[in-house]
């Protein structure tokens, strides 16, 4: 899933200096199950800002509302008929989220309430750690399903580097080096062998590196004339 | 082009002609300055000269912005030192690796050191983006490529031949998983190494470990091993490389004598405290590098003395390592 954290209230605060109306766009998906964004938190952030404002003698009004999933069109469609009243929406969605409301609603000023960080898991309650970077070329079949370019470091492909020291990547003794993580399972898989062969230069062109990405699935694109966008 | 007359060696660099005539083989690390002071690194080329092979330069060493290695090589060049430049991957891409690659072979370096380099978050500018296009292995065989195969990384031909360099990887025996360090070294070969300069050693025992499987594996056969060194400074600093620098291990026997070392010197007495260390610190690499001659497989010492170039020669000195070898061209 992708994993995000509330911005700090001062920062949203600032953001929303000018406003008057406010409503504040939680989302039902990633962000709810690491509570971040989910309707609770939109709850307890809007109650925080209308009283954190009044203090200050310029109280927002604040209204709430949370979406099931704010990344797509057909579950964010059914706000614009009362986007009217609002000066700004502050989403508590992900990126993504932030943006399909800002496309959708481009005479809206969009503001976000979170910083996205990864996509990962919640590897114990309270803990969330990052696993994929969507490099577009998967090579989980080779390092035993630890992901090296998300999870070391320096993102090398024939790793450990020299600073890997009791299971520890040298940057920081709380993050475990990957490319123990991958000996050791590789080698518990009795697939070290695997591990010999020099790994050439990635192909970062269907990574970030190649630009925007898109993917167009002609198998389910509607006709031409029968598209909407 | 400026050679082609290598004599069949591979790039006729002092230190490939030194280890192919099978001189035990000594190169120093000379750190640039934190600045564009060219006369730092005259200095430091005056410190070396005549009692290394050659200098290694290291390259924004720790993450800490320096003068580039490569400008800082070009100096050692003039000044008739033999520079091996340090690259590491951190900084740049494969375009801007290749394209300061040229034009390190076009300034008469003909040395370089593949690193992965330390992690931006360890030196002066941890809010950095890194690069990592390239990890030092694939490095290796891009030098490689470059020079036995007249190729770019992405395949296209270098008109006229491609820049021959004597090609460096750097092996810590005592990083972890240590069981898979000595197969790490085994990729570095295949990958197109020539020569090795292992982390600093501070245990030699665990090294002799290693060295056997080194040995074990025939690798030394393939690949010049050159054991790194470096004297300690204090028992500070020995202390902490012990506890604190990852991947490094550091006997306690070492520590000790460093703290032996100024027993009965007041605390106050500063100066005298550095002469009692530094004398101790060199006196300690001076045995190790003995110790090191002895074991089967090892080429040649590394002698890092961060900061304190000055200590080289009394280390190759006291090592009986003097005078350095001339090896002509075949
Ligand atoms: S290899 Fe690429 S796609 Fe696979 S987990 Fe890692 S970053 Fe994600
Ligand atoms: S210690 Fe491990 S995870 Fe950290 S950079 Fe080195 S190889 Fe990667």
């Amino acid at each position: 899933m992708i994993v995000a954290e509330q911005k700090p209230l001062a920062e949203i605060k600032a953001m929303l200096a000018g406003y008057q109306k406010v409503l504040v766009v939680g989302c039902g998906t990633c962000v709810t199950v690491c509570f971040a964004g989910g309707e609770k938190e939109v709850g307890i952030l809007a109650s925080a800002l209308r009283m954190a404002t009044r203090l200050d003698g310029n109280g927002i009004d604040l209204d709430e509302t949370t979406v099931q999933r704010q990344c797509e069109w057909e579950y964010i469609d059914p706000l614009a008929d009362r986007l009217e009243d609002y000066d700004a929406l502050l989403s508590l969605g992900c990126g993504v989220g932030v943006q399909t409301l800002a496309e959708r609603f481009p005479s809206k000023r969009v503001l976000p309430g979170l910083n996205t960080s990864f996509m990962g898991l919640p590897t114990e309650q309270g803990v969330w750690e990052e696993r994929c970077q969507a490099c577009g070329n998967c090579i989980l079949d080779m390092t035993g399903g630890i992901c090296p370019i998300a999870r070391c470091s320096k993102q090398l492909l024939n790793g450990p580097c020299g600073g890997s020291q009791n299971g520890e990547c040298e940057i920081n003794p709380e993050i475990p080096c990957a490319w123990q993580l991958i000996w050791e399972r590789m080698s518990a898989l009795g697939l070290l062998e695997q591990l010999m062969e020099v790994q050439p230069p990635k192909d970062w062109s269907t990574s970030r590196d190649g630009g925007p990405r898109r993917i167009i699935r002609d198998d389910l694109r509607l006709p031409e004339d029968y598209r909407d966008t | 082009m400026t050679d082609v007359s290598t004599n069949g060696y591979k790039s006729g660099s002092n230190l490939e002609r030194v280890l192919a005539a099978g001189h035990f083989a000594v190169t120093g690390e000379l750190g640039p300055p934190k600045s564009h002071d060219a006369d730092v690194i005259r200095r430091k080329t005056q410190m070396l000269k005549g009692y290394v092979d050659a200098a290694n330069i290291t390259d924004n060493q720790t993450a800490i912005v320096r003068m580039s290695s490569i400008a800082a090589g070009a100096i050692l060049v003039q000044e008739g030192l033999e520079p091996v430049i340090q690259m590491t991957c951190r900084d740049r891409n494969r375009l801007a690796m290749q394209s300061d690659l040229l034009g390190a072979a076009a300034l008469g370096i003909k040395n370089v050191l593949c690193l992965t380099g330390d992690h931006q978050s360890f030196g002066n500018h941890p809010t950095a983006k890194n690069v990592h296009d390239l990890d030092s292995l694939q490095l290796v065989r891009m030098v490689k490529d470059l020079r036995d195969e007249s190729k770019f990384q992405c395949g296209e031909e270098i008109k006229g031949g491609g820049p021959g360099f004597f090609i460096g990887a750097a092996a810590n025996p005592f990083g972890d998983p240590f069981e898979w360090r000595p197969y790490r070294l085994a990729k570095k070969v295949a990958a197109g190494a020539d020569f090795i300069q292992t982390q600093l050693i501070y245990d030699i025992p665990r090294f002799k470990e290693f060295m056997k499987r080194v040995v074990d594996m025939g690798l030394h056969e393939k690949v010049a091993i050159l054991a790194g060194v470096g004297p300690l400074k204090s028992s500070g600093m020995a202390r902490y490389m012990r506890d604190k620098v990852p991947g490094m291990i550091v006997a306690d026997e070492y520590v000790d004598r460093m703290v032996a070392a100024v027993a009965g010197i007041p605390k106050e007495d500063k100066a005298a405290r550095r002469d009692a260390w530094r004398a101790e610190g060199i006196k300690i690499c001076i045995e190790q590098i003995q110790q090191l001659m002895e074991i089967e497989g090892v080429a040649g010492v590394h002698i890092m003395a961060i900061e304190w170039e000055a200590a080289i020669q009394p280390i190759v000195e006291g090592a009986g390592l003097l005078p350095r070898p001339e090896v002509n061209g075949r």
